[in-house]
């Protein structure tokens, strides 16, 4: 078994682990509101920075701008006018196809 | 979990407690049932085709079809699942990969938490409904008036969803497979578009999220060349106290000058009698 392998079993044994322990914890155990208010806020630094890494990150050091960026424009756009989440998607491939033959 | 064998004899558990909905007006609940459904199937459809992105992600980050697969059906939380593959195509070491995506499946715990107060579910659901504690599931349920509607909507919202996320992401990961080079087609934007779209909802809530976003973006693109591939992302988690610690005191400060604002209009009403 190739380590690819070992990191989805161990993602799906620690994501269910997780959603397990919420429904079954009596509750009052992790519910104080410092917990809370990080848990709240912690997605979406994990989410913007992985965001930013995907769009600008090159190989395991390097930084750089590409037509993923102009995708990402596309994208941010088409969130800003409230289009559906699939459609943003596509918006983002589509433009950075289009550059990436335009360039 | 010792009781996890127990769903496949069902007649041996006692059934949930019945809803005083169902024997009140068979008609009305019927009426409310359909909507409930309508709803859930609305999401899960919506967002369960969205699996194609994971499927067309999951070949863009060179992982195999049935690796792709094996996310979708055994983790079964998005942005778990387009964490983990980012971090591995971008040469991360799978421990730091798995922590980064251990940390965004911490929502779902609170879900659950909230979930198991308004499902009360018996104990030997949970095993199986635990992997349906997402963000949609939470989002659907959490709004029904009553018990009845909250567990019907997080059956339909879950299973409809389980299935559809899993079949595309299928579709998704044979047919970027047959078009080769993912990147020609810009697929390998697929990952941060669904992030952005995951975050839009949080940056319209406030101010501190805004902030955290912003932050833990640039902590992290100022870490990539410092620390090992799949670290940057956990760093970005530092955003998160930087932001509640200087949260409040902008809180006090606009609390502060609330509070002389309303001395100011007592003092200028009790001038004017």
């Amino acid at each position: 078994m190739n380590t690819t392998w070992l990191a989805i079993l161990g993602t799906a044994v620690g994501c269910y682990g997780l959603k397990l322990l919420g429904l079954s914890v009596p509750t009052g155990l992790l519910d104080r509101a410092a917990v809370r208010r990080f848990a709240a806020l912690a997605p979406v630094a994990l989410l913007a920075a992985l965001t930013a890494l995907q769009t600008f990150g090159q190989g395991a050091h390097g930084l750089t701008l590409d037509a993923r960026a102009a995708g990402l424009a596309a994208a941010g756009v088409a969130v800003w006018r409230r289009a559906p989440f699939l459609l943003v998607v596509v918006v983002a491939v589509a433009v950075t196809a289009l550059v990436r033959a335009v360039a | 979990m010792s009781r996890m064998t127990a769903p496949a004899h069902p007649s041996t558990t006692t059934p949930p407690p019945p809803t005083s909905t169902t024997t009140t007006s068979t008609t009305a609940s019927a009426r409310t049932d359909r909507a409930v459904i309508r709803d859930s199937l609305g999401v899960g459809v919506a967002v369960g085709v969205s699996g194609v992105a994971f499927g067309v992600a999951g070949t863009a980050a060179h992982l195999t079809v049935w690796q792709t697969c094996a996310l979708s059906l055994l983790v079964f939380t998005g942005a778990s699942q387009f964490a983990l593959i980012g971090a591995l195509a971008a040469g991360a070491a799978p421990l730091a990969a798995v922590v980064g995506a251990l940390f965004l499946g911490v929502r779902n715990s609170f879900y659950g938490l909230r979930l198991a107060e308004r499902l009360e579910l018996p104990r030997w659901v949970r095993p199986l409904a635990a992997q349906t504690v997402i963000d949609e599931t939470a989002a659907v349920s959490l709004v029904q008036p009553d018990r009845r509607s909250a567990r019907l909507g997080f059956a339909v919202t879950g299973i409809s969803l389980y299935l559809i996320w899993n079949a595309t992401t299928l579709a998704g990961a044979l047919g970027a497979d047959a078009l080769g080079d993912p990147s020609r087609y810009g697929l390998d934007v697929a990952g941060p578009a669904v992030f952005l779209a995951l975050l839009a909802p949080r940056l319209r809530e406030g101010g501190a999220e805004r902030a955290t976003a912003l932050v833990g973006a640039v902590l992290a693109l100022v870490a990539v060349p410092l620390v090992p591939a799949g670290v940057p992302v956990l760093i970005a988690l530092a955003a998160v106290p930087a932001v509640l610690l200087l949260g409040p005191r902008r809180q006090a400060q606009e609390q502060a000058r609330h509070q002389a604002q309303e001395q100011q209009q007592e003092q200028a009403r009790e001038d004017g009698r």
